[in-house]
């Protein structure tokens, strides 16, 4: 597993395997995997439906405060990235 | 895990929850002859196929009620020339789609149209590392073949994701079988001991492993895997036999995984057809919700008031359901008996015994001939299985 921490200028995507979709049978977004599924809060949803492998942490962050104003989502956003990416879900590069 | 309060005896309610994973056995017919099968050893007296639109209701009737993986396996699924239609459907449907194949008719062709259509996943099937005994296993010649293959699934840039059935005449190769895994340039590897159904069964004392096999292809397969590290994904998975709990087997009865067979036959395990005195639905009679939610055969082991002793007043049956019912019916000749692997049931003996058996040297090929699958042997099984089923294997 890498060690590495997420930096506000990285750029995320979907592992290769992963998918992310709206399922009506379990009322809310879940991540598709082979052979399995793992289910989303709503938060994790907001922040993977930003995970594009184009915008950086810090947009995916400016974006969620603009749908969510009033809220300090910054760390959360951090935390979760981070959850994400060691369990593999995700991959992060820098911005192109 | 829950404590204490269901050990009391009481049966539990269960909801029934929906079915997540539909596996689409399409057809039984199939180029390699592998000893280890788990399809039906009658399967050559099973009804027609299902049609590519019957398929197609299945698909969206299973999708509808939830279901979001898809298995499309067999017999070799490729025999059939309509897998692309229904990998584009379920692709369109939301569904995440696994192709289980041997390899064999796995063109460049196919694989674009696949690729294309929305495939999520291909995982190919290898007997052996060493061509021989990949060769006699499988009854057919296909290594040279399989390499080919693995080079396309690379180069359409799926994961290589390759799954060995292990037994006691290949896992002294697992050195070899790692090596070529790393070759071939395999992402995950699954190093599925033999699961004694079916023809496995048939064959039983030539494939149980000895302890010291599995001791030792274990250890070959941790210092591998602390060599290669994160390129490589490896499941060692024990046989059964050498547990003393038994699986968790489909995660319960009816829970999550819904199979339906290649003549229609809606079942909640691959090998649940042989249980004697339930009548499993077909979806050409009815619907899948009909089948999960009303079905007589699924609901027959769901929760757990059809349990015995030891298992209904014991604190794991909310983990393991007690094991396996097809093992259960197949080795004592009742599917409500605790399976036998667990070393808390009356009949764990007929586990021991057979890996008592296992641990003298040598592959005990001699002891009767390996049964190959095929259409001849699986005719002749049929003519048996017209007899009472009144005595189930020891």
């Amino acid at each position: 597993m890498s060690e590495r921490r997420i930096a506000f200028d990285d750029v995320c995507a979907l592992e290769r395997q992963y998918r992310l979709q709206w399922e009506p049978a379990q009322d809310s977004f879940v991540l598709l995997y082979p052979e399995g599924m793992i289910k989303l809060s709503g938060s994790a949803a907001e922040i993977m439906k930003r995970v594009d492998g184009k915008t950086t942490v810090s947009g995916i962050v400016q974006d969620l405060q603009q749908a969510f104003p009033g809220v300090e989502l910054r760390q959360d956003v951090m935390d979760f990235l981070e959850v994400a990416h060691a369990r593999g879900w995700i991959r992060v590069g820098q911005a192109a | 895990m829950q404590e204490g309060g269901s050990a009391s005896g009481k049966p539990r309610e269960t909801k029934v929850t929906n079915p997540l994973w539909l596996n689409a056995e399409i057809t039984f017919r199939c180029p390699l002859h592998c000893v280890y099968c788990y399809n039906p050893v009658d399967y050559a007296r099973s009804g027609p196929e299902l049609t590519t639109d019957e398929w197609l209701r299945v698909l969206r009737q299973a999708r509808e009620l939830g279901a979001v993986q898809l298995g499309i396996s067999g017999g070799e699924p490729l025999m059939r020339d309509d897998v692309e239609v229904m990998i584009t459907e379920a692709h369109r449907l939301g569904y995440y789609s696994n192709l289980l194949t041997s390899g064999v008719g796995l063109t460049e062709k196919r694989i674009a149209a696949f690729k294309e259509g929305g495939l999520d996943q291909i995982q190919l099937s290898f007997q052996d590392s060493t061509r021989e005994l990949n060769d006699f296993l499988s009854s057919t010649r296909t290594f040279e073949l399989k390499s080919k293959v693995a080079k396309l699934i690379k180069q359409y840039e799926y994961p290589m994701v390759l799954n060995v059935v292990l037994h006691r005449l290949n896992i002294d190769h697992i050195q070899a079988i790692l090596d070529m895994a790393e070759a071939m340039g395999a992402e995950h590897v699954e190093l599925a001991n033999t699961q004694y159904y079916a023809w496995a069964l048939l064959n039983r004392d030539q494939l149980l492993p000895s302890s010291e096999q599995l001791r030792r292809a274990e250890e070959i397969t941790n210092q591998f895997r602390a060599r290669v590290g994160n390129k490589m994904k490896l499941y060692f998975v024990v046989p059964d036999y050498y547990a003393n709990r038994p699986k968790a087997c489909m995660n319960g009865w009816g829970s999550v995984f819904l199979n339906v067979a290649a003549d229609g036959l809606a079942l909640p395990c691959h090998e649940a057809r042989m249980l004697p005195g339930l009548t499993f639905p077909n979806v050409r009679d009815h619907d899948v919700r009909w089948i999960w939610y009303e079905s007589p055969g699924f609901n027959a082991y769901r929760g757990d008031s059809w349990m015995k002793e030891p298992c209904r007043s014991c604190p794991e049956k909310v983990k393991d359901f007690g094991g396996c019912r097809c093992q259960a019916y197949m080795l004592t000749g009742d599917a409500t008996n605790t399976d036998p692997v667990c070393d808390l049931s009356p009949n764990h003996r007929l586990i021991t015994d057979v890996v008592a058996r296992a641990q003298t040297a040598g592959p005990q090929v001699k002891v009767q001939p390996i049964v190959f699958r095929d259409d001849k042997n699986s005719r002749r099984l049929s003519e048996k299985k017209t007899q009472p089923e009144s005595a189930p294997v020891r």
